[in-house]
């Protein structure tokens, strides 16, 4: 077997900084981390072939607890600033990790236009109903009349269903999660990865000093008899449209994602709502500038450019 | 012959840019030296424009407030905009020189009554007469009123003929201008302007005293605007990725760009507002190509946050390129403004380390689009180069740009082939400052940064001595860059060194003040220009030098509140004793800077407001206010006018 070119696999350990983790005891993030460092084991990308890009918060230290390279950038900008990256060098595995004031808040704006965009991006948003790390504030996934512990008034918002906008927006992936579901979560967010577009994990994460509404017990308690988180293919659900280029299938796949995302039995669905193989924008690129179908921008001897013809044409 | 003013005035949408680019192309040809400048309102079709062009057998690089010949398309361009509860203008003819001449149709001919001056010579022509004749000749059987839209053509026409210029030099620019698709058009509006032209042999030739016989050598001249020339800069620098949101009068340059894509291989990405503009461009930049985003203020106001990220994740750019424009908020989108200067100096929270230039004119833009990358690599900063309106929609006729002395610095890399063991700290403390980077992607070169502070790791910290030598090893690289950066780089001194009057200025003020400069010698009066080209770090030493060893010193700043001044005063402890500021959204002429000087001298003023020519007094603006509700009141009533819908649209 010696023409068999050697490739090396990855543990999760392979992902882990040694840096001292200072989230709160029992926090849903640390779910949600080990899911990362499992789903980039099982594909077995290079660390060095990954880049993650965070938001601010709670969330945003994610990045530090990754061994890839990691950015730990704005709030609410985790989306442009996977976008500069990703076009930079469209080989790397990006990965966007936010909040969800981070990426519904403030970077809703965002967050529209990188659904619009459709790269091949990872966005897991780190989903617990407030702003922990400004102790508690109420989120804009929030429903209306609720009140954690640390909100001193209910909500009279009504909260953003991440589902919905990210279908509204033209993301190719949306999956929900659950942070204390981490072999599930791993999985997700490995098919979020080997999706090329544009994927969205939303990820239900329990906050345990400041959301005493939404916690573990909350989660795994029942509905009616039926425990509160189920999974979609369990029943039987399928989300991905096969065939992209039928109008009726994508209307129909869309309509049902939209059902079960809130759903009126009060359970709540995870898993993958829909997906679509569309071409990414790294697709419109390179069939609008050839070099980019041989390598990435970053490899590109740029800086030697002719320019006597856009000087001719000036004359 | 000094230089030759041409106006050509009309509503916006009557093809007076593509003519008067026309024109300039034909002149540069047979070369002559021409600068246009191009006044227009932020409005897509019907409100009023005017493009200059100065033409002259020198080097010119500005504008001049009075008009040799001025082809009107509109009676607006003849009488203002009467039909406004409070006018903006009275229209152009008071510009007009002793001895020069106004084209206009004439039906029209009621409006020229309101504004005749016995001094200047007025031309009329029948230019659906013309028009029709054009058609007619061409086989087509449509009114000339449907053609209304290439009127634009028939006073080029007449405006050449009128200069005894080459028609033919003309004919085929006007073809180059339409383009290989469009021959029946082309063919039209080349007749129509034959037509023009002839009219005028007739009738105008031999009055203006000026004329543009073909010149003995024709050079190989380029007619290029600032928007191109910084988007060539960076062509050549370079750059990978340009970010952008639309905003006027930035746009231009990402338009260019997106056309070079493919040719070039450069990503242009229209982002959904300013903050992923830089933000994609901060991260471009670490991503190991050139980054660059284009924007004017309103859209700089939503930048800052990107300055103090790239800033502290000692990013390798983005390159910002600010146009500046009339503010403060929404203001003057497309008029002149040079009052983001200690915005773009102080935009952001904490201390950033950042390095702002400031073009003087399109030539510069190139040198200095293509420079800044260099900076923002080399010191791992944001870089912001200030340009203007005036830069942006300007052309002037150049020789083609000398690349030969270019050299691209990536700066300190990582060499992911020397191998890490997991040592390669991304923020190590050096010797200069500057920590070798590495490119996501390489082996061995794994880091982290954050927006937070952080350790030589980039992991965050609070701890005080690592606080410490973060600031210093950040903003050290400030000083490492006054250090490394040229002398005339930073600022340069035109005109007699050994001059007692001192001009200072900053960015597209160097047009008009090095075109006074022979001029104040010719009056017996020389003076010497200091331009100040690096804004941060500022150059301290040779500025102050050259502020104490002047006797009268006068600051030019197209803002209100004397920005250049101030920080000039703040940099080296010297206010300069006269200020000529300008903020009426129009950039300096020649004329205002001799006016400035004039005024200086006579009566010693240390600030002086300037407004179209002349240095204007306290009670000038609400006079000229009312003068123009005055004028409106005295005269008939005016519609405005009207653009044609092209030939056809509605069939």
């Amino acid at each position: 077997m010696g023409t068999t070119t050697e490739l090396k696999t990855f543990t999760a350990q392979d992902y882990r900084a040694e840096i001292h983790n200072d989230w709160c005891p029992g926090c849903g993030d640390f779910g949600i981390l080990t899911a990362i460092q499992m789903a980039l084991a099982k594909l077995s990308i290079p660390p060095h072939r990954v880049v993650v890009v965070s938001g601010i918060g709670c969330s945003g230290k994610t990045a530090h607890y990754l061994h890839t390279y990691a950015f730990h950038t704005l709030h609410g900008r985790v989306l442009p600033c996977a976008t500069g990256i990703k076009l930079a060098n469209h080989e790397l595995t990006v990965i966007g990790v936010g909040g969800d004031g981070d990426g519904y808040g403030i970077g809703a704006g965002h967050f529209v236009s990188a659904g619009r965009r459709n790269l091949d991006l990872t966005y897991i948003v780190f989903n617990n109903d407030v702003y922990a790390l400004t102790k508690g504030q109420a989120s804009p996934t929030i429903g209306r009349g609720q009140r954690t512990k640390s909100m001193p008034e209910e909500s009279i918002l009504e909260p953003i269903n991440p589902v919905l906008l990210a279908l509204a927006s033209g993301y190719t992936f949306v999956a929900r999660g659950y942070a204390l579901d981490t072999r599930y979560l791993a999985e997700l967010i490995a098919q979020g990865i080997r999706h090329r577009g544009t994927a969205l994990i939303d990820v239900l994460q329990t906050c345990p000093t400041y959301n005493d509404l939404h916690s573990k017990s909350w989660y795994d308690a029942q509905v009616d008899g039926q425990p509160r988180l189920y999974r979609l293919e369990d029943t039987g659900y399928d989300g991905r449209v096969h065939h992209p280029d039928d109008p009726r299938e994508v209307s129909e796949k869309k309509a049902q994602a939209l059902l079960r995302s809130q759903d009126p039995s009060g359970r709540i669905a995870l898993g993958v709502f829909y997906q679509i193989e569309l071409p990414t924008y790294e697709d419109y690129l390179k069939e609008k500038i050839p070099a980019l179908r041989e390598r990435p921008l970053a490899e590109l001897d740029l800086y030697h450019r002719n320019l006597e013809d856009n000087l001719r044409r000036l004359m | 012959m000094g230089s030759f003013s041409w106006m050509i005035a009309g509503p916006q949408g009557s093809g007076i840019n593509v003519s008067a680019e026309i024109f300039a192309k034909a002149l540069a040809r047979a070369g002559y030296y021409v600068f246009g400048q191009l006044e227009y309102h932020s409005n897509i079709k019907g409100k009023h424009s005017a493009y200059r062009l100065r033409i002259a057998d020198h080097p010119v690089s500005s504008h001049v407030e009075t008009i040799h010949l001025l082809s009107a398309l509109d009676e607006e361009s003849l009488v203002g905009d009467m039909y406004h509860e409070f006018p903006a203008h009275a229209g152009h003819v008071g510009e007009v020189a002793p001895g020069g001449a106004v084209l206009y149709d004439s039906a029209h001919r009621a409006f020229v009554d309101w504004v005749r001056r016995p001094e200047v010579q007025f031309w009329e022509m029948p230019y659906s007469e013309l028009l029709e004749r054009a058609l007619r000749e061409m086989g087509r059987t449509e009114q000339a009123r449907a053609f209304r839209i290439m009127n634009n053509s028939l006073v080029l026409g007449a405006s050449v003929g009128a200069l005894e210029f080459d028609f033919d030099a003309v004919a085929e620019a006007i073809r180059e201008s339409f383009g290989a698709k469009a021959g029946r058009v082309a063919e039209l509006n080349v007749r129509a302007a034959r037509l023009a032209w002839e009219y005028a042999r007739e009738h105008f030739a031999h009055q203006l005293g000026y004329r543009l016989p073909k010149a003995a050598a024709p050079r190989h001249q380029m007619v290029i605007k600032g928007t191109q020339a910084v988007a060539l800069g960076k062509l050549q620098a370079g750059c990978a990725i340009q970010t952008y949101y639309p905003i006027s009068p930035a746009t231009d340059e990402s338009v260019y760009l997106e056309e070079q894509q493919r040719e070039h291989a450069l990503v242009v990405l229209q982002t959904e507002d300013e903050v992923a503009a830089i933000d994609a461009a901060v991260m471009a930049a670490h991503g190991g190509v050139r980054a660059s985003t284009s924007t004017s203020g309103p859209g700089f106001a939503l930048m800052p946050e990107g300055l103090g990220f790239a800033a502290i994740t000692e990013a390798p750019g983005p390159v910002v390129v600010l146009y500046q424009r009339g503010g403060p908020s929404t203001g003057m989108p497309t008029r002149w403004e040079q009052a983001d200067l200690n915005f773009a100096l102080w935009a952001g929270q904490g201390d950033i380390p950042r390095i702002v230039l400031a073009s003087g004119d399109i030539e510069e833009c190139f040198y200095d689009a293509f420079e800044a990358f260099n900076y923002a690599e080399r010191y791992q900063v944001p870089v912001i180069l200030l340009v203007d309106k005036h830069l942006a929609t300007s052309f002037q006729t150049l020789l083609p740009f000398d690349r030969t002395h270019l050299r691209v610095d990536r700066g300190l890399l990582f060499d992911p082939a020397a191998g890490s063991n997991g040592d390669y700290l991304r923020h190590a403390f050096t010797e200069t400052g500057i920590s070798p980077r590495a490119i996501p992607g390489q082996p061995g070169g794994i880091f982290w940064t954050t927006t937070d502070e952080h350790d030589p790791r980039g992991h965050i910290t609070e701890g005080i001595a690592n606080r410490l030598a973060m600031m210093q090893k950040r903003m050290g690289k400030l000083e490492l860059a006054a250090r490394e950066i040229p002398e005339d780089r930073k600022y340069v001194l035109h005109g007699d060194p050994s001059a007692q009057l001192l001009l200072v200025g900053w960015g597209s003020t160097k047009g008009a003040i090095v075109d006074a400069l022979p001029l104040l010698a010719e009056r017996g009066q020389p003076a010497a220009f200091l331009q100040i080209r690096l804004l941060r770090p500022f150059p301290v030493e040779g500025v102050r030098r050259h502020l104490e060893r002047a006797r009268t010193v006068i600051c030019f700043d197209g803002n209100y509140s004397e920005q250049l001044a101030r920080l000039l005063r703040m940099e080296t402890g010297v206010l300069p004793a006269h200020r000529a500021v300008k903020y009426d959204g129009r950039p300096f002429s020649q004329d205002e800077i001799l006016a400035a000087v004039e005024h200086t001298l006579a009566t010693g003023a240390e600030r002086m407001v300037l407004s179209e020519g002349r240095v204007v007094g306290e009670d000038h603006a609400r006079t000229e206010f009312e003068r123009l509700v005055a004028l409106r009141r005295q005269r008939p009533k005016m519609q405005a006018p009207m653009v044609p819908l092209p030939p056809g649209y509605n069939r």
